[in-house]
């Protein structure tokens, strides 16, 4: 499926100059160009956070951030992969926490460092409101560090931008989980199917169908009740 | 504005001009003959060419696709005289291959079970949690609604499977299916929920209930960075970036542990364990027929390659699971998942001329023969400026019908990576066709988690038998977690009483031998560990200097 007339791009590999076709990915451009990921490649979707890349257009004095997967090189584009961010993260018993502030500062203090200079927000790939939910988590408010953050891919972005050296997506991750256990809770219909199963309500039913033949399972397949 | 080309406005424009008489309608669902017919017809597995029987090991005879056997026709990576069998490196009760979702939750269910964090080793190719399961989307399923359970869930997967399945397989997965769910909550997974605080379940292809569970459309990534947490939060011994290469055997003929290479020194280590769970993942990067993959980029088969090396039985890996809807536009995005939960959320296939030309959920198989049908079989597919087919995947019609902003809600992925190339899907149906998705098949197991060869467990994509001939959505998903949590316990179990011979590698000799008396001569060697996507001229003018 080769296009018959390829406009090329010129990019910089960490300073090395490469000619590769200006509609790929810079993950691909840097494959077209001779390199086998080890690190910095993973779902290669989008989805992952293995692949952050910072970057530099010709004429500009900004660095930009960008997922490898997901951005399409530009001529004239300085590359440089960052796979790996040296953050701590905290370890905790999340069954023993509380959800108030003061456990966000217990284990994050640094994020009371917060400048809101927005960095962090500017240099995320996926669009988060990464500051907002930093300074929701500095007010215990978990419902809204938790809604905001949920769509971090944990890329470290973000990290190596901010100038109060806070890590994010470490904070948001302590504050997803804490929503979950503490203030959403259980599933009363889950908890309610669980015991049945532990009572063996549904063994008379599921041994029934291993008993049958593929005949009759598929007679009861073809004509089970559909409701959905 | 449109994100699509000029010469596609016309189409557009049909799509656009039948949605509102599309609403509330659908397709009538096949038959079980049409059904029979259209997968013979148009269903890439039921391509004989495509496919060969496998000339040596415990699965000779067994039909599967080339790429497959050429992987299990190789000379293992490891030569023998190369290895110092007496320099042990990692010496633990419980060694875990792979830190997806399955892997992860073998490793806290071990720990669970009576085995010290330092006693538990994980190691891990890329990064901890750099897996399919992160990767998907649309939800987890489990039979815990009040107008379900786990038996009508057991018929849908073993239906869904044509009868294929292992029951005892099937049988500890819907089971434990709910109590998977409540342990997510518990580790502080969040899960979608309506305003009564019940869950919000969707429908999925060949699902005769709503099951479906979700994240938004981060369902994988929700669940895996939690578990990922959580494994670091224990304390559990980790070493990524080191990818087995073979197992390690005994003179008692168990698997033992493995050899380990390190991707960054080029340096091999052992790891001695009691017990060994493997759970690699998939075949995906494999592009079985050619075919663009949704999969991850580790996801290079290497665990059916090393198990059968060590003698496992593999079974069911002449069937592929081929998702329906991939990206067929842009082209680099080309083969990326578009979720089924678009489907189950309304969206509907629509060809170029505007029409609905099949029931929208039939299960993945016949769902994908559908729209290659009507690609290639109907010519009613779109062609991409790279010479590709598609169909539109009318997904503005969700918000139609759910009312607007449920995309901007429940499909914030999906939004996202398409918004990157100017397409609203909001707005815009996607361009999709079928992609590789999945290996139904691999290492076959017990409900325990063993392979056949001793001391060796597996869980995951890696295994077969829990999904027959075609998996449903969101039946990944909960196998990751049913059987990884499985596992995680028999593998404690066994640690606790098992001893370990004197170590050896005459297994890699004898396999050897195999490929000889069976005449297959090739260069081939696996696993491979990563896929090779450099650009021709580096791979011509390679040489190796340092």
């Amino acid at each position: 499926m080769e296009k018959n007339e390829q406009s090329m791009a010129t990019i910089y590999v960490m300073g090395k100059k490469h000619s590769v076709p200006a509609d790929l990915t810079i993950m691909k451009a840097m494959e077209y160009a001779g390199h086998q990921f080890k690190r910095g490649a993973g779902c290669r979707g989008g989805f992952c956070g293995a692949c952050a890349t910072i970057y530099r257009t010709q004429g500009s004095y900004k660095l930009q951030g960008a997922l490898a997967c997901q951005k399409i090189v530009e001529d004239g584009m300085y590359i440089a992969q960052i796979p790996f961010s040296p953050a701590e993260k905290k370890a905790y018993d999340l069954q023993a926490l509380r959800t108030e502030a003061s456990t966000f500062l217990e284990y994050y203090p640094e994020i009371s460092r917060c400048l809101s200079c927005n960095t962090c927000t500017k240099a995320c790939p996926q669009d988060i409101m990464v500051m907002d939910y930093v300074q929701a988590a500095l007010r215990g408010d978990v419902v809204e560090a938790s809604r905001l953050s949920f769509d971090c891919i944990s890329c470290g972005l973000c990290a190596v931008r901010c100038p109060a050296e806070i890590v994010p997506y470490n904070v948001g991750q302590l504050a997803r989980r804490l929503y979950a256990r503490y203030v959403v809770g259980p599933t009363e219909h889950v908890l309610e199917k669980v015991k049945e199963i532990k009572e063996g309500e549904f063994d008379g039913a599921i041994e029934e169908l291993k008993g049958l033949d593929r005949k009759a399972l598929q007679e009861r397949y073809n004509s089970r009740e559909m409701r959905v | 504005m449109s994100g699509y080309p000029e010469y596609m406005q016309e189409s557009l424009k049909l799509v656009d001009k039948t949605r509102p008489e599309r609403v509330g309608k659908s397709f009538r669902a096949m038959t079980a003959d049409e059904k029979t017919k259209i997968l013979n017809d148009y269903h890439p597995d039921f391509k004989l060419d495509e496919k060969r029987k496998l000339r040596i090991g415990t699965s000779a005879g067994e039909l599967m696709p080339h790429e497959v056997a050429d992987i299990l026709e190789a000379h293992p990576i490891i030569n023998p005289g190369d290895i110092d069998l007496t320099d042990i490196t990692y010496d633990v009760d419980v060694l875990i291959i792979g830190a997806g979702g399955a892997g992860l939750s073998a490793a806290l269910l071990a720990q669970e079970n009576g085995i010290a964090p330092d006693e538990i080793l994980m190691v891990q190719k890329l990064r901890l949690g750099d897996a399919n399961s992160k990767m998907s989307q649309g939800g987890i399923q489990a039979a815990d609604a009040l107008d379900d359970n786990p038996a009508i869930h057991y018929l849908d997967v073993i239906g869904g499977g044509h009868y294929a399945n292992k029951p005892e397989l099937v049988e500890a997965m819907v089971k434990e299916g709910p109590d998977v769910i409540r342990w997510h909550e518990e580790l502080g997974v969040i899960y979608d929920k309506l305003p009564d605080g019940s869950m919000q379940l969707a429908a999925g292809g060949g699902t005769s209930r709503k099951r479906m569970h979700s994240c938004k459309d981060y369902t994988g990534l929700e669940i895996t960075r939690v578990l990922v947490d959580e494994f670091i939060n224990r304390g559990i011994s980790y070493v990524e970036f080191t990818s087995a290469a073979e197992f390690l055997m005994d003179d008692r003929s168990q698997v033992v542990g493995t050899i380990l290479y390190d991707m960054d020194s080029d340096e091999y280590k052992i790891a001695r364990a009691k017990s060994t769970v493997l759970a690699t993942g998939g075949f995906g990067r494999l592009h079985i027929q050619g075919y663009e993959t949704t999969n991850h980029y580790g996801a290079t088969g290497d665990g059916i390659a090393m198990a059968y090396h060590a003698g496992a039985n593999l079974r069911d890996l002449d069937s592929t699971q081929f998702h329906p809807t991939g990206a067929a536009y842009p082209d680099q995005i080309v083969g990326q998942l578009c979720t089924e939960k678009l489907r189950g959320r309304g969206a509907q296939p629509v060809n170029k001329l505007g029409e609905l030309f099949v029931y929208p959920l039939e299960t993945r198989d016949v769902e994908a023969s559908a729209l290659i049908r009507e690609c290639y079989g109907r010519d009613n597919g779109i062609i991409t400026p790279t010479g590709m087919r598609g169909v539109w995947l009318d997904t503005p019609l969700i918000d139609v019908i759910n009312g607007e902003g449920t995309i901007e809600r429940e499909f914030a992925a999906m939004l996202r990576n398409f918004n990157k190339f100017e397409i609203d899907i909001r707005e815009e149906p996607m361009l999709v066709f079928p992609t590789l998705h999945y290996q139904n098949g691999g290492v076959e197991i017990n409900a325990r988690c063993e392979t056949s060869v001793p001391g060796l467990l597996a869980a995951g994509e890696v295994c077969g038998g829990v999904h027959g001939k075609n998996r449903l959505m969101g039946n990944s998903q909960l196998d990751l977690y049913v059987f990884g949590r499985r596992a995680g316990r028999f593998a404690a179990e066994r640690a606790k009483k098992a001893s370990v011979g004197r170590l050896t590698l005459n297994h890699l000799d004898r396999y050897e031998k195999m490929l000889a008396d069976a005449g297959v001569e090739t260069e081939r060697r696996a696993p491979i560990l990563l896929p090779e996507y450099r650009g021709e001229r580096t791979l011509e003018h390679q040489i190796r200097l340092l």
